[in-house]
């Protein structure tokens, strides 16, 4: 992995990794013999809707709860649902699907796809490969007037979304169509890496061109060096009304609309143990463990699951953990290989000031959020002005948890600011 | 449903540049090396004494410490090993045994541990445990007492003394050559300019200190000493002999840059160091003292949280 240079006098630079590779290899693991789907619902919550037993068809709609849908990706019998447990307290429903011989289709999205409407595009495409926050365009607080559709993908070593643009250019080109009129925005812009804007804008796609020194795609980022415009600490792109989908939510989308059938194959880059990464097609509640097999990877005992990339993911304690919409990246980290934090105090060495693409006083914020005071480390610190790249902790001497502190912080903030809500 | 096997599961980011708080102090000891070694060969035996003691005996404090905590043992990161060292370098080569253990303590607990240990040092803890030594005990800080028993071969007044007694008319022995080749006397470790400015500029390149304070430290030092001296040249010293002599180029390399008792922005930094150079020489020119290194470095010290005031607008914070 990347190590600090010599020279240790020049800032540090990381760069995403650009998809060069004109045909890369694609594994395709998509015949598993059990799904699970993950709805955004404790399992207190759900509805009786499905039971033990339960037939469901490929594309079928899950509606368990209130405005959290998701559909099923095989056709199969529902064969357990329990709760499952999820990073930063989040608990989810899990219906377990035993997939069936032989697929069929379920019919009723394919009757409206070419007429959808926003609702029922909500309804059926919020769960395609790529996970498009379709429910922004619904929110009442939000008035969405620019569609960024991002190319780049989310995290250094990941290269899903290039490849979707490399690959399916003309699902990319018609879901890009197909969101513009059922949200009836027109101003929709792809941010591509150079070589890849080239090729789609020789498509005729709105395109601009972003840099490939992280944490230049990420939406602020984005905003700020693209759009000109600065988000406000605590606020979200959404508040100024751009609203971000990768590349290949949208061209899922496209697939969807034109072919009648919800795709259920999501595109990930996989990244191995010694750092190589593989490009794999798999299907939609896969069983991660299937993903290791149909690559030739062994997971030992302590050995490290990411989901997401390798500064911002997050960390799966199963391998029975089923594949997301969202999950762009898988890594794989040997237990020898694992750098661990320390509970060392911030020497104030400034390694985290240089880097911090926020300008945040990080060694300052770092000791407030140690000692728990959230509030004045939002106050006076600029907490809410980070953008979650993970750099301080990437860097950090101390090899302090920065990046998990930060995110603790505004989880806390977040609640207690959810609790008084709840108390007026 | 579960399998049995257990992961590691732990928050991002999940790569590290692989730096590490005791290679960065290995390297401040390596880098402080040459102009040690020069001290060592210059003074004897005497010197590796009290380099060997004060070493020993700042590590032991912190062991000491540690222990009475009953915290983590952290004497494996080399900064106890750093500022006994470094504050060795200070010493003059004969001063007595519990001169040095005094010393240590004073920097090791009183300047850093009863803090919180490293990294919450308000003050340089070598400058702080070498200042209330030589508040408390003067004579043994007096080079020409101390080492009044040595035949260099060369002028053995201290140059800062030589200075304040006899004004610019003293110091004329001393070429600018000579100070950097260690023909003066002084602390063990910091009469070797040539050695101390390859350490610092190693430390530079390794980006293990800071540049913009050692830069802005020297600046402030050449510029005010220059003002003196064309104010009044019989009266002042010119400024190559204010950067070669006395504590100044290890208080730019290896005690100003110190990182706890120090701003991290880029202007918090450079005003940090001017300021220190500035104080110096007003110390060395009108003070009371031959050398103001370490009463200047003490007082930018305190002023640090007030330079760090001045820092950049963070991304899309509201006034």
């Amino acid at each position: 992995m990347i190590k600090k240079s010599f020279i240790g006098l020049v800032k540090p630079r990381i760069d995403y990794t650009v998809l060069t590779d004109l045909d890369p290899a694609l594994i395709d693991v998509s015949k598993p013999s059990q799904v699970k789907l993950l709805l955004e619902s404790p399992l207190e919550k759900v509805n009786g809707e499905l039971k033990k037993g339960d037939l469901l068809k490929t594309g079928q709609l899950v509606s368990m709860a209130k405005d959290v849908f998701a559909t099923s990706p095989v056709t199969g019998t529902v064969s357990g649902i329990s709760g499952w447990a999820g990073d930063f307290g989040r608990s989810y429903t899990a219906i377990t699907l035993d997939v069936a011989k032989d697929e069929e289709f379920d019919e009723q999205f394919s009757g409206t796809a070419k007429e959808i409407s926003l609702e029922s595009a909500i309804r059926y495409l919020s769960a395609v490969p790529g996970s498009p926050p379709l429910k922004n365009f619904k929110h009442p607080d939000v008035d969405i007037h620019t569609i960024i559709v991002n190319a780049m993908d989310e995290d250094i070593s990941v290269t899903t979304n290039q490849y979707v643009v490399q690959s399916r250019l003309k699902a990319l080109k018609s879901g890009i169509a197909a969101v513009g009129k059922f949200t009836g925005i027109n101003s929709i812009v792809l941010v591509a890496p150079e070589r890849l804007a080239a090729v789609a804008s020789a498509a005729g796609i709105e395109v601009k061109v972003v840099g490939s020194q992280y944490p230049s795609a990420q939406p602020k980022m984005i905003i700020k060096n693209l759009f000109g415009q600065v988000v406000p600490a605590g606020k979200k792109p959404e508040n100024l009304g751009y609203c971000f989908m990768s590349a290949e939510a949208v061209a899922s989308i496209g697939n969807a609309i034109s072919t009648g059938k919800i795709p259920t194959d999501k595109i990930l880059t996989l990244i191995k143990k010694d750092g190589s990464t593989t490009l794999v097609s798999v299907k939609i509640g896969t069983p991660v463990a299937e993903v290791f097999k149909a690559c030739d990877i062994e997971v030992n005992e302590k050995d490290r699951v990411v989901f997401g990339g390798p500064l911002t993911g997050s960390a799966i304690y199963s391998e029975d953990h089923p594949i997301l919409p969202d999950t762009n990246a898988i890594l794989v980290q040997d237990k020898d290989n694992i750098p661990l934090v320390s509970n060392y105090p911030c020497v104030n060495c400034g390694e985290c000031i240089r880097i911090c693409p926020a300008r945040i006083q990080v060694n300052m914020l770092v000791r407030l959020l140690e000692a728990g005071h959230y509030e004045e480390a939002a106050t006076s610190y600029d907490l809410h002005s980070c953008i979650e790249c993970g750099l301080c902790s990437f860097v950090c001497v101390a090899r302090i948890p920065i990046f998990q502190y930060i995110r603790l912080a505004k989880y806390e903030l977040d609640r207690i600011k959810l609790a008084e809500a709840e108390y007026v | 449903m579960y399998s049995q096997k257990k992961l590691i599961v732990s928050h991002a980011p999940f790569i590290h540049d692989g730096s590490r708080v005791n290679t960065r102090n290995y390297h401040i000891l390596l880098a402080a090396l040459p102009a040690l070694l020069m001290g060592l060969f210059q003074y004897g035996i005497p010197a590796v004494g009290v380099a060997a003691l004060s070493v020993s005996s700042a590590i032991l404090w912190e062991l000491a410490i540690n222990i009475l905590r009953k915290s983590e043992k952290t004497i494996g990161d080399g900064n106890a090993a750093v500022i006994g060292l470094i504050f060795a370098m200070l010493l003059p080569a004969t001063v007595p045994w519990w001169f040095v253990i005094t010393g240590t303590f004073f920097a090791v607990v009183v300047g850093q541990q009863i803090f919180g240990g490293i990294g919450s040092s308000p003050f340089n803890p070598v400058v702080l445990g070498a200042l209330i030594l030589f508040v408390g005990w003067k004579d043994y800080f007096d080079f020409n007492v101390a080492l009044v028993n040595y035949d260099f071969g060369f002028d053995a007044i201290y140059p800062l003394t030589a200075l304040k007694s006899f004004g610019p008319s003293g110091i004329q022995g001393f070429t600018p050559g000579d100070l950097l080749m260690a023909k003066q006397t002084g602390g063990i470790g910091s009469t070797f300019g040539l050695g101390l400015i390859v350490g610092g500029i190693y430390l530079i390149i390794r980006g293990i200190i800071r540049w913009e304070i050692s830069l802005s430290f020297l600046a402030g030092i050449f510029i005010t000493a220059l003002i003196f001296n064309i104010v009044a040249p019989d009266q002042y010293a010119g400024p190559m002999f204010h950067l070669l002599s006395g504590y100044t180029l290890i208080g730019a390399f290896f005690l100003a840059p110190e990182d706890s008792s120090s701003p991290v922005n880029f202007i918090p930094m450079l005003i940090f160091g001017f300021v220190g150079g500035f104080m110096t020489i007003l110390i060395r020119n009108i003070g009371a003292y031959v050398d103001g290194v370490l009463f200047a470095i003490l007082l930018i010290n305190l002023l640090a949280p007030i330079f760090e005031k001045i820092r950049p607008k963070a991304l899309g914070k509201v006034d």
